[in-house]
């Protein structure tokens, strides 16, 4: 039975084109990916639905028809009937799509109390067993706590709770776990996927990530900048895509082990790190000084020139600290870190000059890592503003990079993998000797992903620099890195070549991890998760 | 559009001063007591006061001076306000503490009675006043401008700058005092409004500029007594306080965006 239609749909704001005739179909209970980049208007396509366009953005033409009934005609209060109860949306970011002023018995109990009516002790049965369903411990503490007591996997179980405790015909999920780790995101989506089984619930995902699709999907719509590519299930979309986005898309996925020589061990070591701990200050008391807290617990490496290293784990293990404290960011608790054997805390002015122009970082979002009021070249100029030939050496990193005519431009005139060609382009120019890389291609589309993954190679090849690479996308990890180090609570849980360690994990945390990475195997019934 | 309203009234504030310079109607502190209280007329286009001195030719000294004044206290307080407000965001640690807590115990006290009693230490002249409305103001600055600080620095931008080996000094000037032009500009237009009106409640108490010096606040108390008899003492200086504080916020919208590279393109 058709459960959703979209017919003919297009939306547009001030005469500019957002979505242009876009028809499908959706049956009830079925599991529906809507995929694209950004700028598709995926998340257009999933809002106008529930009519929470934008302001100034409108529905222009078309119908979208729940149960053969008109959601673009229907008046403000029986939409306001839908909404909630028969068409649930769970958002993209859990730590703000739940109300932080009040608690969490009292957002659960919202929705029933206007759309059911219920006696309160009935609501609150219903409450507890549904945060049971979504494994939350202790569900009547929960009830009783504010959104802040929890974490970002367990705010998204709350969400998805209290939008299904309406056992709405349709769960929207936007990105629901774009901003979460790896395991959370297996953890949210299972659940998401068994509920609405169980409810018989239809689900429309709206993702950027094939490997989700793969997944948890059996049919899949792809958008691009607007327009319909394909639409088909999604075996057939990810083994014969028809379309040459759709392939373009596919190919870019990272797949498979990359062609990276191992360095010798005669390589010179540029990095070691040396049982290192970083401490944060804990929450001090109204008189004592809080006991601090260790986020990296005795962590040693080694990188040598030549070589990407990956550093993997899941947010909150502490890599990214790790990242900086390397540079000397953040202070060692304990340990010592060594650059080309010489004491980071032990250096004098001169050497320390040098460390600053041969160590370099690149940063995960292309849009706070740049300077909004500086111009591109200056950006790119930073560590060598002072050499007689700055300004040759600038135009020249910036052709390497692919961006010889934007020297002049502001970062708001570029686009996100423009973004992060600057920053690595900042980064190289000084012909550094390591580079930490710190989530570089996370924030991208998986298409440009793809292309700024390929240029970091393509200098670190041919200048021969030490690079660490910070991640928790183990496909990117395997398509670039020679060794691989994995970290789970602050402390090196696993480290080795790429391929002994994907092929052998000796470590508990490592196979849930790849168990729980998204890969693109061609989906059957066996691997996914059956419905 | 707005931003051309502000030009042409801040333009016309400075005609006037400019002009002021070269010629005025009659001598400001001339004395005619014959003609004391005359409505606007032909030979005196916006009346006389009560000691018969021409109102134009006060207004157009008074321009100079309570621009002079409310102009150089904004300066003193802004420079002063965003040098602290930097360092004691940037730095954190004791300079922030030491520098919030002198800033707390300043702005605990009311700003127009703290610069009423620095005017009765330095006394009433022109720098005096500058002086103590910048001490009042300095505080608030400080305070917005660190707030502002403390959101700027924790950007990745600035551990950008750190990399590449800049010194805390270098990103303070390049890359934080940058960010935080807009809620200057817009703490400065505001401020400026109200020097112009403080100068003129200090003149009200006695201690602001000493006569007969005229300025657009002191004309405005003394026009107190006959605002009945003569409503133009009261509506000239008005007006004129009310046209340049229009002005400055006109123009200083306009100027936070013009220098903003995202809006100018």
């Amino acid at each position: 039975m058709t459960l959703l239609r979209f017919d003919g749909v297009r939306i547009e704001t001030s005469g500019r084109m957002l979505l242009e005739d876009l028809s499908f179909e959706m049956a009830s209970g079925e599991m529906l990916a809507v995929v694209g980049e950004s700028g598709s208007g995926k998340t257009l396509a999933a809002r106008a639905i529930l009519r929470l366009l934008p302001p100034a953005v409108r529905q222009t033409a078309g119908r979208i028809e729940l149960l053969g009934r008109s959601l673009t005609q229907m008046s403000a209060p029986e939409l306001q009937k839908v909404r909630g109860a028969q068409i649930g949306m769970v958002f993209q970011e859990p730590m703000v799509s739940l109300n932080p002023a009040i608690t969490i018995e009292r957002q659960l109990a919202e929705g029933m109390r206007l759309h059911r009516q219920l006696p309160s002790d009935e609501i609150r049965r219903r409450c507890v067993a549904m945060l049971e369903r979504v494994r939350i411990r202790d569900p009547l503490r929960c009830l009783k706590s504010y959104p802040h007591e929890f974490s970002g996997g367990m705010r998204q179980r709350i969400m998805l709770a209290s939008v299904l405790l309406l056992q709405p015909k349709l769960l929207i999920a936007d990105e629901p776990t774009t901003a979460l780790d790896t395991l959370s995101q297996r953890e949210v989506l299972e659940l998401m996927v068994e509920l609405a089984r169980d409810t018989g619930a239809a689900v429309l995902l709206i993702t950027h990530d094939l490997g989700l699709v793969a997944r948890y999907t059996t049919r899949a719509v792809v958008l691009e900048k607007g327009r319909l590519m394909e639409v088909g299930t999604t075996q057939q979309i990810l083994t014969n895509p028809r379309n040459p986005y759709t392939r373009r898309l596919v190919d870019s996925l990272p797949r498979g082990y990359g062609d990276v020589a191992e360095v010798p061990d005669s390589a010179p070591v540029v990095l070691d790190v040396n049982n290192a701990c970083i401490e944060y200050p804990g929450r001090p008391g109204l008189f004592r000084p809080g006991a601090p807290k260790r986020v990296v617990q005795g962590v040693s490496l080694q990188v040598r020139a030549g070589e990407i290293v990956a550093l993997v784990g899941a947010s909150g293990s502490g890599k990214s600290t790790l990242g900086r404290a390397v540079l000397g960011l953040k202070p060692l608790a304990a340990g010592v870190v060594r650059f080309d054997g010489v004491d980071l805390t032990s250096m004098t002015a001169e050497q320390r000059r040098q460390f600053r122009r041969s160590a370099q970082l690149v940063f995960q979002d292309p849009y706070s890592s740049l300077d909004p009021r500086l111009r591109v070249q200056d950006i790119v100029a930073a560590t060598v503003r002072n050499a007689p030939d700055a300004d040759a050496r600038v135009q020249a990193v910036l052709e390497e990079v692919g961006l010889a005519s934007f020297g002049t431009r502001f970062p708001h005139q570029m686009s996100g993998g423009q973004r992060q060609r600057v920053a690595i382009a900042r980064a190289v120019i000084s012909r550094p000797r390591l580079v930490i890389a710190d989530e570089p291609v996370s924030a991208l589309d998986v298409t440009i992903q793809q292309q700024v993954l390929v240029l970091l190679q393509k200098l670190q090849s041919q200048y021969g620099f030490a690079c660490l690479f910070i991640t928790h996308d183990l496909a990117v990890v395997r398509q670039i890195a020679a060794r691989v180090i994995v970290m789970s609570a602050g402390s090196v849980a696993e480290q080795g070549p790429v391929a002994t360690v994907f092929r052998n994990p000796q470590h508990e945390y490592t196979r849930e991890l790849l168990e729980a990475t998204p890969t693109l195997h061609v989906p059957t019934e066996a691997t996914r998760v059956s419905r | 559009m707005n931003g051309k309203i502000g030009i042409a009234l801040i333009g016309l504030l400075l005609l006037t001063i400019v002009v002021g310079l070269l010629w005025m109607p009659y001598d400001p502190n001339a004395i005619d007591l014959a003609h004391s209280l005359s409505s606007p007329a032909a030979n005196h286009w916006f009346g006389t006061d009560e000691f018969g001195r021409d109102v134009l030719s006060r207004s157009m000294l008074g321009a100079r001076i309570s621009v002079l004044i409310a102009l150089g206290a904004v300066g003193l307080a802004i420079s002063v306000g965003t040098a602290l407000g930097v360092l004691a965001g940037y730095l954190r640690g004791w300079t922030d503490r030491l520098l919030m807590m002198v800033t707390d115990a300043v702005l605990a006290f009311p700003g127009i009675l703290l610069a009423l009693a620095l005017m009765a230490v330095l006394g009433s002249s022109g720098s005096s006043i500058i002086f103590a409305l910048a001490i009042a103001y300095a505080p608030s600055v400080v305070r917005v401008v660190r707030g502002t600080v403390l959101s700027i620095r924790e950007r990745e931008f600035i551990e950008a700058s750190r990399v590449a080996g800049d010194n805390a000094f270098r990103t303070m000037v390049r890359h934080v005092l940058p960010n935080i032009v807009p809620p200057i500009v817009v703490l400065a237009t505001s401020l400026f409004g109200w020097a112009l009106l403080s100068e003129s409640a200090l003149s009200f108490l006695g201690v602001g500029v000493p006569p007969p010096a005229p300025t657009w606040g002191n004309m405005l108390s003394a026009s107190r007594p006959y605002m009945d008899v003569a409503s133009w003492l009261s509506i000239v200086p008005g007006v004129c306080i009310a046209g340049t504080l229009l002005g400055v916020n006109l123009l200083g919208d306009a100027l936070r965006d013009w220098l903003d590279p995202r809006r100018r393109s």
